[in-house]
């Protein structure tokens, strides 16, 4: 039962992570109804800007500023710089395409992957980089009930999730822009008639999501330390998922689609075998699809002629 | 609106019938456009009024006398691969190109030609013997087995429309590297793949050597490129371009959607497997990092330079790129050659008036020489570096890039920056773009110099991913395609 527990909270941190990201899919198809594929590699570029903020402040033995305010300026320069990121990409790839024939953007956003993951490569080389959370922050303290660990960590990545999640859902129920994005991903052309500045409301979603993703990229690297320069590839490949196992566009679709996705690539690695976890994680996947296209809590799309 | 019939002018071409997916209008203003005159005018006339065969014809001579002109093994290795990679490119063209369906697993089709192949044809299967089969018994048994897979991975986008069909043939891709990686090692090899496979043999002939494979291989692209013209021209290539332009409507004009895109997917998945099955037998070995993302995205780039949706674009693409990676980015020197040249061209076709052009390129060299001279002002180990580059070029650029002695932060940080500019230049308007232009042009020459003449392999990768986004926005047709206006 322990290992049971174990297994689930392992799950719900990395789903966590995985509906951030997916968050940022969600979004971004909504009001493009465009996959963006660089997306897992702005998480990426999350995690490395996290690890040069730590080197920044002494690297993690001989930090110079206390914990939490570091993991604030961590949060904070990542999620603002992959923000920005996300919007120049959007700027620069995929706006003069917006009306171009659907594949087009897709064929950019191949690009745009594969250009950012090579120029960190670059800039970084291709070695991993470490983190070295427990440096910093020690894995004696968070919850311990007989063999059942949670440490600070997961604790940290599982609220900081669930505040981000809650603070969207709010923003897009409650304020001014989130009605504007609801009305963009319902029908562009009629949000623009209608006086929505539409580059605005995109621009806007690009930020919110790559930021989702460049925390969440820093929360990866404190949770698993490793970091390197095609991490995003795969992490972005089981965020799609999750995005598509919870109706893509769908915003609490994309939390549930994380979770899931987290619990079950953790059970399987636990009960089956680390070397199958992909495979079944995929799996799922394209069984889904089969049964039910849309996702768990997706709409069917109304066919316009 | 009336609109005046064409009158049959001297010199143009009355055009065929109008074709699917070609806007009415742009077909009859290509048809209007001039044709030179003198020489140069009757060569484009009849290039034009030739039919396909023709043209085939004579780029298979072409072909055909390139491995008498090769010197060595290395050459010819490098047309093999551009071969292969103009295969690949024209399979792909079936699904993304003409039936519209992003297809992202078509990278398990080579892998799985390639491993049929391995398995069939060594000492893998049923051992200690194994099974050798001859081509003409492996061959069929691929093609039929790929045009199955095909129909398998297709069968979700009977429900699927645009995005999800990606993912789910994007993870097709990813499962089956997982698969060789980890599944049945003894059978499959695991990450050590198969070695030691069969050459392709047929009736106590066998492929040994290099000029074998490229004939091959190209006795194979001129028979699939003959082969999809008919096919692209018949029925269901029509079919196929009606369904990319707009399913709904191709529904209702009694087209059966889902069929005719699963026979697009088949076609593909055949062709890509040919393809590996030559792969397999002209390397020996096969590894499942052979079929991994970086290289599907390298055909999507081929595809896509040359244009997709025209058998000609897809091959000349593929060649073009295959050589230009391959055989240019290994030596520093053709690499510089290759760079300079390909911006000086741009700069050329683009740049109007010729000007404006000379203005630009004598202030950029004036721009190296200042920020050379201040920069050795004001530190000689600044300067220091030198181009990383050989051959004429670098030294002619010797006094005029500033490369410092330890090139890889000021390479890195002008990098980015490079970047910036190239972002800031798309967005600014002309009198600013012209004078930001200078700049960026020398720093490109640093950062040549300086960071990417040093990595050759990411440099490819980089120079792939920027050949997909520049050529999405500004040329979406490629190269050799034609403009396709949307029907609003």
């Amino acid at each position: 039962m322990h290992f049971f527990l174990q297994e689930l909270v392992n799950g719900i941190t990395q789903g966590s992570l995985y509906a951030l990201i997916a968050l940022g899919y969600s979004m971004v198809y909504g009001v493009l109804k465009l996959l963006n594929f660089a997306h897992g590699d702005l998480y990426m570029v999350g995690a490395f800007i996290g690890y040069f903020v730590i080197q920044w402040f002494g690297g993690s033995t001989a930090l110079s500023i206390p914990v939490p305010l570091l993991i604030l300026f961590m949060f904070l320069l990542a999620g603002g710089g992959v923000g920005g990121l996300g919007v120049a990409i959007e700027r620069f790839a995929y706006r003069p395409l917006r009306d171009a024939p659907r594949i087009a953007p897709l064929i950019t956003a191949l690009g745009v992957s594969f250009l950012l993951e090579n120029a960190m490569l670059l800039l970084f080389g291709a070695s991993y980089r470490d983190y070295n959370t427990s440096a910093f922050i020690p894995y004696s303290g968070g919850i311990h009930i007989g063999s059942l660990n949670i440490d600070t960590v997961q604790i940290l990545v599982i609220v900081v999730s669930v505040a981000l999640m809650a603070g969207l859902t709010l923003l897009v129920a409650k304020t001014k822009l989130g009605r504007q994005m609801r009305a963009v991903s319902e029908d562009r052309e009629a949000a623009e008639m209608l006086g929505i500045d539409v580059d605005y409301v995109i621009a806007a979603t690009f930020f919110i999501g790559s930021a989702l993703a460049g925390i969440a990229g820093v929360m990866d690297g404190l949770a698993y330390n490793n970091i390197y320069t095609l991490m995003g590839f795969i992490a972005g490949l089981k965020a799609f998922t999750a995005a598509v196992v919870g109706g893509i566009g769908s915003i609490p679709g994309a939390m549930l689609g994380g979770l899931l996705i987290g619990i079950a690539e953790s059970m399987v690695t636990g009960y089956i075998s680390s070397t199958y976890t992909n495979l079944i994680v995929f799996g799922i996947l394209i069984v889904m699809m089969l049964v039910r296209p849309t996702g768990l809590l997706g709409k069917v799309p109304l066919q316009k002629v | 609106m009336t609109v005046e019939p064409e009158s049959p002018d001297v010199g143009v071409e009355q055009k065929h019938d109008p074709s699917v997916g070609v806007d009415e209008w742009v077909a009859r203003s290509s048809g209007r456009r001039e044709y030179a005159s003198g020489v140069r005018g009757d060569a484009q006339r009849v290039f034009e009024r030739m039919g396909w065969w023709p043209k085939l014809a004579i780029a298979t001579a072409f072909g055909a006398i390139v491995p008498l002109l090769l010197t060595n093994d290395f050459q010819l290795q490098v047309g093999i691969n551009a071969l292969l990679l103009a295969l690949l490119a024209l399979g792909l063209n079936i699904s993304v190109g003409w039936a519209g369906l992003l297809d992202l697993g078509y990278i398990a089709f080579y892998g799985f030609g390639a491993y049929g192949f391995a398995l069939l044809s060594s000492n893998q299967l049923n051992a200690p013997t194994g099974i050798h089969f001859a081509a003409y018994v492996s061959l069929p048994i691929i093609a039929v087995g790929a045009a199955c897979l095909g129909l398998i991975v297709a069968l979700p986008s009977r429900r699927l429309i645009g995005d999800y069909l990606a993912i789910i043939t994007l993870f097709f891709g990813e499962a089956f590297m997982e698969f060789t990686n980890n599944v049945a090692p003894s059978k499959l090899g695991g990450p050590n793949g198969i070695t030691s496979i069969d050459p392709i043999k047929a009736f106590g002939h066998q492929i040994t050597t290099n000029k074998g494979y490229f004939y091959f291989l190209l006795i194979l692209l001129v028979l699939s490129a003959a082969a999809l013209h008919l096919l692209d021209t018949s029925r269901t290539g029509r079919a196929w371009r009606a369904v990319r332009e707009d399913p709904l409507a191709a529904s209702m004009m009694t087209i059966p959607v889902n069929r005719v895109k699963l026979m697009a997917f088949s076609f593909g998945a055949v062709v890509a497997a040919l393809a590996g099955t030559v792969f397999a037998a002209q390397q020996i070995n096969v590894f499942p990092t052979d079929f991994d993302t970086p290289y599907l995205i390298l055909i999507y780039a081929a595809l896509i330079l040359g244009g997709a949706g025209s058998i000609g674009g897809a091959i000349v693409g593929g060649l073009l790129l295959s050589v230009m990676l391959d055989g240019l980015l290994r030596s520093p020197t053709e690499a510089g050659y290759l760079f300079y040249g390909v911006i000086l061209l741009t700069l050329i076709v683009k740049m109007r008036p010729w000007r404006k052009l000379i203005a630009v390129l004598a202030a950029t060299a004036v721009f190296g020489i200042v920020v050379h001279t201040i920069v050795e002002a004001i530190s000689k180990s600044a300067v220091a570096g030198g181009p990383q580059s050989t051959g004429w070029i670098a030294s002619a650029l010797h006094n005029w890039v500033v490369v410092p002695s330890n090139p890889t932060t000021a390479g890195n940080i002008g990098f980015v920056v490079l970047l910036c500019l190239c972002v800031a230049l798309r967005q600014l308007k002309d009198p600013l773009r012209t004078v930001l232009l200078v700049p960026t042009l020398y720093l490109a020459a640093c950062v040549w110099e300086g960071v990417l003449v040093a990595q050759p392999s990411i440099t490819r990768q980089i120079l792939i991913g920027v050949i997909l986004i520049v050529m999405m926005n500004a040329r979406p047709q490629g190269l050799f395609g034609a403009r396709r206006v949307e029907v609003m």
